[in-house]
Parts: C-alpha cells; structure tokens; sequence
C-alpha cells in the first residue's frame, strides 16, 4: 500500500494537471500584473517605458484618475453590506432556524435572487429604476408622492444608493444560506437547555446562537467586504461608473483604463491593489474576530 | 385570576402579537423577493403599450410570445445559450477531473509537501479574477485563443478549482482507507484504485462541484466580457447585454431574453433547491 501510494511518478501525474492550471491562471498572473504595473504600456506592440512604482503614485494621486473616489465607493458599498445587509441575512437566518412554520419556502424563496445571473437582475433593475415607465417610479406616482420621483441611476445624488439596492437585493440571500446553516447546526440540546433556564429568545440568539455561529459570521464579514472591494457586475451593468464617476469602483476604474485609455500598466497597478487590498482586509477581519475571543 | 396568570397571559399574548409581527416581515420580504422576477415574466410577454403605463404590474392582457421568437431569433439567444451550455459543460468536466485527481494526491498518496501543497491551493479561494484579467488577456492573445470558446474554460476551470478541490477533500477524507487497502491487496494498482474505488464514491462531491461551477461560469461577466468579442460565440450574460442595448426602447423582446437566461436555473432550482444550497454551504463552509 505504502509503496503504492508513495511513486514519485504517479503523484507527478495526479497533480500536475491542477498546478499548471491554478498557477497558469492565478498565480503567474500575479506576478506578471505587478511586473506590467511597472510600465507606461499601451498594449500589444507599443513599447513598454519602466516607470517604476510612479503608477501607483499616479493611482493615488491623479485627479482625472480619482482611485481613492473609486475605493472610497467600494468601501462605502461594504461598509453598507457588513451594517445594513449582513444584519437583514442574520436576522432573517435567526428567525428561520427557529423551526418557524414555513421555514423551507422562505428559505428557498430568499436565496433565489442569488442564482440569477447579475446580468439579468441589472437589466431588470434598470427597467424598475426607469425614469419614466419604470415600476418604482410609476408606484410613487400612483400613491401621489410625485416629488419624491428621481432620475434614479443618473442623479449624481441617488446612483451609488441605488445601485446598492439590487446588490443587497441579491445577495442577502446568500448571507442568510450560510448563517442559517450555521444555526441549524447548533445541537439541539444546547438551545433545549438554555430555554429550561428560562432564557428569553433574545438571550439564546445573544449567548448560545451568536458565539456559536462566529466562525461563519466571520467568513459572511470577509465576503460582503471583499466582495464590495470587486464589485463589478451589477455596477457595470447598471451605470459603468458613472454618472461623472459617481458610482465608480476599482473593477470598473481597471477595466476603462485597459480598454477605453488602453492603459495596461495603470489596469495592472489597479489589479495589484485589488489583490493587495482583498487579502489585507481579509486577514484584518480574521484578526478582529480572534481579538473578541 | 392570580397576578401570575395574567402575566403569563400576557407574555403569551405578546408573544402572539410578536409572531404575527414576524410572519409579516417574513411575507414582505419573500414579496420583496418575488416581485421583480414577476414582473420580468409577464413584461416579457406585453406590448409597450401596456407596459409603458396601460398595465403595468397585471397580467399580459394579449400573451405576446413572439417577443420570445424574436429574442430567439433576430437576438440569437439560441446561439448564446448554446454557447453558455458549451462553456459551462466543458468547464465541469475539466474541473472535476482536474480536482479529483489532485485531491487524491493530497489526501491519499504520501509525501513531503502535502499540507503546505493544500494550504497553497487554498489561496485560490480569496484570489479576486482582477489578478488573471490582463495577463490572460496577453497570453490568450498571444496564442490566438480570443474569441475560441476555451479562452473562457481555462480560466474558469482554474477559478473552480480551488473550490472543487476543497469540497472533494472533505468528502474523500470520509472514504475509509481500508478500501484501498483491500483493492490493493485484490491486486489494484493505482490507477484502478483511483477510478475503480474512489471516483465511484465522490457522486455527492461531483454533484455539488458540478452545480456551484455550472451556476459560476453560466453567470460570469468580466472575463466573458473581455474575452469574446465576436457576436457567435458570446455567452449568455454578455449576449444578454448586448441585447438590451440594441431593443432600449422595446422592452418585451428584452424581457423574453432575461426570462429565457433565468429560467434553466430557477427551473432546475424547484426541484433541486436543497441540494444546489447545499453546495452553496459547501463551496463557503465546510467542503
């Protein structure tokens, strides 16, 4: 058996396929986006001018490129998700795992927004926000609350919020999966003998549910903020970052610098701090977490 | 009625009320969630008439299905949908292939490395797509793979992977040794052990694998998006995308799209809801 498992040959085989693959893809591109990041390059053929670290100072710096406005869009999306959706999902999650009448078609029903396809729930949501025949905006007309209809999307004032919505709108689902599995999985008796010493509801959830749950609480926090940080699909899909870059985020930053200003060096440097960024807070969270014991 | 009955009484009356309360909140927020797709499916078979302010949120007064006929025909939503069936069914194949057979080096074969080799195909999982997009882009140039349908199945087979091969571990850990042992006693080499013994025994692992990186590839937009530029061989959210900025002012056609992109997975969701959120667990928990 040892001998078996042990031919240097036969490990080479089983796992080549998947080192080629996973560093092919993922971790080659790392270094060869840090390495582009160093160049002034225009793309294919043009010459590529080494400038050293000055596109990130350029990042960080440039006005007509505005990245902190961009970052600072994200990290108000997360800061949105981990207070506003992430509570919804935990509350939502809480309340099905009490073995509520119900509980499996609400559950099925709430995660459903998560398997559309981002595409599909931006066009839609793009209908719903239409100034004119969209559903929101004819509601309020129809309830006499005219003023309060807006331009959604194309208000420098109300497109971030409202382009927040659909994201909360799909993913609260998600959260609520992961932590209502967390509550299921709490064993029954804990919870059975909370309840004989006369805990109320809110104190299960407070000292038996929550501490129980915190290594998945923990994983939803690193989604919702890493997830914020590269957020693309719905943004592109509902403004592309604007308008007048009003809903601007790094992924969409990155991908008008490669292919509207066909600037490789800066979309890589954009690339770099992504990457740089989701695994510092992904570690700063995990951090955080352990502090609370 | 003694003071302790009425407060009984009454937290029991509360707790009615609070009930009450709940399934309320409940109700509205499964609205919340159902409206919208609602109102894609019966505006994806009006006229602008009665979606443009004759009848908004009612039923299609005259079911208009040739806005699916002509999403299907002059919007080539045929042609996308194959093509997303294509990408998506090469993708699982080639990833759980791949994840199988390294997962078996990881949990079963014996050598130095190992746990490190798993911590560090582990770092996939928080790896953002962002990393691979220009350097991809380059070297699928280079090779004159843009615009061929496996400048979107190698990328996304290598971003299913660190995922497929997490899942498969916990489930492979679980298949006892003493399995292998007595097929290699039997006189199985290997190879026969691989996909005589172990292979068989990962159908839920390949089940959940399959349905996560299908539901991942069937919706992902940067790469297909950067990809593809040729109109044949886009798939269906860039297809989709396309659409709807052709038809801006014809809203059913768009509509009969976005149902005809939504509908395979909502379908197939009705009657494997529990394990498709099972594997939703398992590509972010457990494994």
């Amino acid at each position: 058996m040892k001998k078996v498992y042990s031919n240097k040959l036969h490990l080479i085989i089983f796992l080549l396929p998947a080192l080629l693959l996973f560093c092919g893809v993922l971790i080659a591109p790392i270094g060869a986006s840090f390495y582009y990041s160093l160049f002034d390059w225009s793309g294919f053929g043009a010459q590529k001018t080494f400038l050293g670290l000055s596109n990130y100072k350029e990042l960080f710096t440039s006005d007509s490129i505005n990245f902190m406005k961009a970052l600072g869009n994200s990290l108000l999306l997360a800061a949105l998700s981990v207070f506003l959706q992430l509570p919804l999902a935990l509350g939502l999650a809480l309340t099905l795992g009490k073995k509520i009448k119900g509980e499996r078609a609400f559950l099925s029903v709430y995660f459903m927004p998560v398997l559309i396809s981002t595409v599909v729930i931006g066009q839609l949501w793009l209908k719903i926000y239409n100034p004119d025949y969209g559903i929101l905006n004819v509601f309020l007309r129809s309830i006499g609350l005219e003023n309060l209809t807006r331009i959604w999307l194309g208000k420098k004032e109300t497109a971030l919020g409202a382009a927040f919505v659909p994201i909360l709108w799909q993913y609260v689902g998600y959260h609520m999966l992961l932590l209502y599995a967390g509550v299921k999985s709490i064993p029954a008796e804990l919870r059975e003998a909370a309840m004989l010493d006369g805990a109320s509801d809110g104190k299960v959830n407070r000292y038996i549910v929550l501490p129980y749950i915190k290594p998945i609480l923990r994983i939803s926090v690193i989604f919702a903020v890493t997830g914020s940080l590269k957020s693309f699909d719905l943004i592109y899909v509902l403004t592309n970052g604007g308008p007048l870059h009003a809903t601007e985020v790094p992924s969409t930053l990155m991908i008008s610098m490669l292919f509207l200003r066909n600037r490789y060096g800066m979309g890589s440097t954009i690339a770099v701090m992504l990457i740089v960024l989701c695994f510092a807070f992904a570690l700063l969270i995990s951090a955080i977490f352990r502090e609370e014991g | 009625m003694s003071k302790h009955d009425t407060r009984a009484n009454a937290v029991r009356n509360t707790g009615k009320t609070a009930q009450v309360i709940i399934y309320i909140g409940l109700v509205l927020w499964m609205f919340i969630n159902l409206f919208p797709v609602y109102w894609m499916f019966t505006f994806s078979l009006k006229n602008n008439e009665e979606i443009f302010g004759k009848n908004v949120v009612g039923l299609p007064q005259h079911w208009l299905w040739s806005n699916y006929t002509s999403a299907m025909n002059t919007g080539k939503m045929w042609r996308y949908f194959l093509n997303s069936t294509i990408v998506a069914v090469a993708t699982i194949l080639i990833t759980l292939a791949v994840a199988l057979m390294a997962t078996f080096a990881l949990t079963r074969m014996i050598w130095k490395q190992r746990k490190t080799m798993n911590k560090f195909f582990m770092l996939g999982l928080t790896i953002p797509i962002h990393a691979s997009v220009v350097p991809v882009y380059v070297t699928l140039s280079r090779l004159n793979m843009l615009n061929t349908y496996w400048a979107l199945i190698i990328p996304y087979a290598a971003f299913s992977l660190s995922m497929a091969i997490l899942v498969c571990t916990g489930f492979m850990n679980e298949i006892p040794r003493e399995l292998d042992e007595s097929a290699c006693i039997d006189g199985c080499n290997i190879w026969g052990i691989f996909f005589k013994i172990i292979v068989p025994l990962m159908k839920p692992a390949v089940a959940t694998v399959g349905i996560y990186t299908f539901l991942q590839c069937w919706n992902e937009l940067m790469f297909a998006n950067i990809f593809i530029s040729k109109n044949d061989l886009k798939t269906l959210p860039v297809g989709v995308q396309g659409l709807s900025g052709q038809y801006t002012t014809n809203w059913g056609p768009i509509g009969a799209a976005l149902v005809m992109a939504t509908f395979p997975t909502l379908f197939v969701y009705i009657f494997l809801s529990r394990k498709i959120q099972e594997s939703f667990i398992a590509g972010a928990i457990k494994g």
